[in-house]
């Protein structure tokens, strides 16, 4: 079996995040993936779906593998990142987020617009509701509801001093229901080492961008044989010789 | 002041933790980020949250608070009881909101000190 390391970007936020810059079109978000020899990336809006299906044609087109999912925010404000690659299951997990997703209008002009488009960017709909919001779903529900969709689980920038699992609930709990932890792009490898999180689940790591030139910044290498989200869930587990290291944890000796 | 006098006044229920009851209550503590409430809570406080999650039973035993009250009828996860009564760490509920409750439990702790 012959396995290859691929360069991913977990995290990337498009348009349709408020707070993500309008030049975060699918079409931008591909040519800065191509340009910085990404092989596989990630689409991970605050608590929305809707701009996964555009990004993942065109990346099936230019030969770049595009996960989807949601960066969700849970009942307890915490962030996290729900992978899939298949859209059946991220249809239906946009159906979840519809029902739980809190029911507060945006205010464009103080968060930003929230808008989805296509490859031309024209704009297919507009997100009513604010997308940084919670859901008013936990940790617990919306693990368990991600693994039945087959997706993965897994919570953001855990060293960061908001939404995140230390801010939150104060430590990374040992026994977290989760299939890998994300670091920030800011966390120190040393405070990475003290704190034992690598002890906890697999370590992963995405740029957070939310604006073009910051895509790719941080990446995850991914050993793997192919790049389908089944062989990332295998790394996770150590099977066969696949690995998942941070970028920024690789000169660490892992 | 003690735990059981605040869950009389203020007709608290009591999840977990009646055999320590008896535990003095010194001051209150109002946060929901638990990060924060680790580095300033203190001993002898009771903590208002509503925040259900486990590790709010390991932030209590690790700052001795005196009890915990969770708002506007939030109940605990089940594996946050668990600890609770493991511990025997009072974990009291209330329906009111967090402004309400804190107001009445400001009220009790200062008349109790002052007098």
């Amino acid at each position: 079996m012959m396995l290859k390391t691929f360069r991913a970007d977990l995290h990337v936020h498009t348009v349709l995040s408020p707070c993500g810059n309008l030049d975060m079109s699918p079409g931008r978000i591909i040519n800065e993936a191509l340009k910085k020899n990404i092989d596989i990336l990630a689409v991970t809006d605050h608590n929305s779906t809707r701009q996964c299906r555009v990004v993942m044609e065109l990346g099936r087109q230019k030969g770049i593998t595009v996960w989807g999912g949601a960066e969700i925010n849970t009942r307890e404000e915490v962030h996290c990142l729900a992978l899939f690659d298949e859209m059946n299951a991220i249809d239906e997990f946009q159906k979840w987020l519809d029902k739980w997703l809190i029911k507060v209008p945006n205010n464009p002009d103080y968060f930003g617009d929230q808008v989805w488009v296509d490859a031309e960017d024209n704009i297919l709909g507009e997100e009513e509701r604010l997308l940084i919001a919670a859901l008013d779903r936990n940790l617990d529900e919306s693990y368990q509801l991600v693994k039945s969709l087959g997706g993965l689980f897994i919570p953001a920038h855990i060293d960061r001093k908001s939404n995140s699992l230390s801010s939150q609930l104060g430590f990374v709990p040992p026994d977290i229901q989760a299939d890998a932890l994300e670091i920030s792009p800011k966390a120190e490898p040393a405070l990475v080492d003290k704190m034992g999180w690598g002890k906890i689940k697999p370590l992963v790591a995405g740029s957070d961008a939310h604006w073009p030139e910051k895509l790719g910044s941080h990446l995850t290498l991914l050993t793997i044989k192919d790049t389908k989200l089944e062989e990332f869930k295998r790394a996770l587990n150590g099977e066969s010789g696949r690995s998942v290291m941070p970028e920024l944890l690789k000169n660490k000796g892992g | 002041m003690k735990v059981k006098n605040i869950v009389k006044e203020l007709g608290l229920s009591v999840f977990c933790g009646d055999e320590s009851l008896d535990r003095e209550v010194t001051g209150g503590y109002v946060s929901d980020l638990l990060s924060d409430v680790m580095g300033n809570a203190s001993e002898g406080d009771v903590w208002v949250t509503l925040q259900t999650h486990k590790n709010v039973m390991a932030v209590a035993s690790l700052k001795e608070v005196a009890a915990v009250i969770l708002v506007k009828g939030h109940k605990p996860d089940e594996d946050t009881l668990a600890q609770g009564i493991e511990e025997e760490i009072p974990l009291l509920g209330t329906e009111m909101e967090t402004f309400e409750l804190t107001g009445k439990l400001y009220e009790l702790i200062q008349n109790q000190n002052g007098g």
